[in-house]
């Protein structure tokens, strides 16, 4: 096989024996509206998207639920335990959103501080470890510290979830090396969440060489979610190609790439 | 008899089951999860689960989130 074909050829994004058919994985929250929203969602190709678990308002019964706007053909629901600080709270959650999806998968955050949201690395340890054993496939939302990834892989999470920065940060890709640590040392799917804030911080981060990305701000808050996210789709898309075709090494110095010979005298 | 629901007291008929509570909150029990006093109780059980005075019932459904 030739090389040039060679590095046409992908996986698709497989966690815990699912295929899925984007590495672009989008949220719900923060949209003006709801057909923003599914705009948004069509633009991005995603296929995985979160969802949050919370009270019914029982004064606002009648209106139409989140499911109505989300086609079950088409988008795979990921509830997550967000807004959750122990690990009591988001085992409660996640068994909640076990049961009003059609799925064992969670997006499991622990949250340490309000501030930043940060994740609580013992509660999500803690966490972790009792949803694995109770069955749930569980995807992990964590710093981007190599061995706390390593402890949830260890726990048997089947995806670690580091992030590129602050949740809702927009600030994109802070330490490309402990994403690239993380993504060499895992045998489980590595997906960064949070912190991507434009197509670019997308693209770069893909070019680590990690399996995805998962975000929510960046096209809720953009003043064209629709637009912003078919600039993800692409960054994603780019970024992973640029990442398979073996980029060119970095050099201090100029390298002309036309002839020197056959100059004029 | 009261009961808390999501957080707020709520006078509620005597006997009343899970099942009951949802159709009194005009709810469609394929649209929400049931936990009552911390267990969650699955759709086709709601009719066999009767509501004490001072119980706790939380009604969740899914909504945007990242």
């Amino acid at each position: 096989m030739s090389v040039a074909t060679d590095t046409q050829i992908d996986h698709p994004l497989t966690i815990a024996g699912r295929t899925f058919r984007s590495r672009l994985m989008v949220g719900t929250g923060k949209y003006a509206d709801n057909d923003t929203m599914v705009m948004a969602l069509d633009a991005s190709g995603a296929e995985v998207v979160t969802v949050a678990v919370r009270r019914v308002d029982l004064d606002r019964s009648k209106e139409a639920s989140l499911l109505h706007y989300l086609d079950p053909e088409r988008y795979f629901l990921l509830p997550n335990t967000a807004g959750c600080y122990t690990a009591d709270d988001a085992i409660r959650y996640a068994r909640l959103g076990r049961e009003a999806g059609m799925s064992d998968f969670v997006k499991l955050e622990v949250i340490g501080d309000q501030q930043t949201l940060l994740p609580d690395v013992d509660g999500l340890l803690e966490a972790a470890r009792t949803l694995c054993q109770e069955g749930f496939t569980v995807l992990a939302y964590t710093n981007d510290d190599l061995v706390t990834a390593l402890r949830l892989e260890d726990a048997g999470c089947a995806a670690v979830m580091p992030l590129a920065s602050p949740i809702g940060s927009g600030l994109g890709l802070l330490n490309p090396y402990n994403i690239r640590t993380i993504k060499s040392r895992l045998q489980v799917p590595v997906i960064v969440d949070a912190g991507v804030g434009t197509a670019s911080d997308a693209c770069v981060t893909m070019e680590q060489g990690v399996d995805g990305i998962l975000m929510n701000t960046a096209l809720a808050e953009a003043r064209s979610p629709v637009l912003m996210a078919r600039a993800m789709r692409w960054a994603v898309e780019a970024g992973r190609a640029a990442y398979l075709s073996g980029r060119m090494p970095r050099r201090e110095v100029a390298v002309p790439s036309t002839p020197v010979e056959g100059m004029l005298d | 008899m009261q009961a808390m629901i999501n957080g707020e007291s709520r006078k509620l008929p005597d006997g009343v089951t899970l099942l009951g509570v949802l159709s009194h909150l005009g709810l469609d029990p394929r649209a929400v999860v049931v936990e009552h006093n911390r267990v969650i109780v699955r759709r086709d059980g709601l009719d066999r689960v009767t509501v004490q005075n001072g119980d706790t019932i939380e009604l969740v459904h899914f909504v945007g989130g990242g």
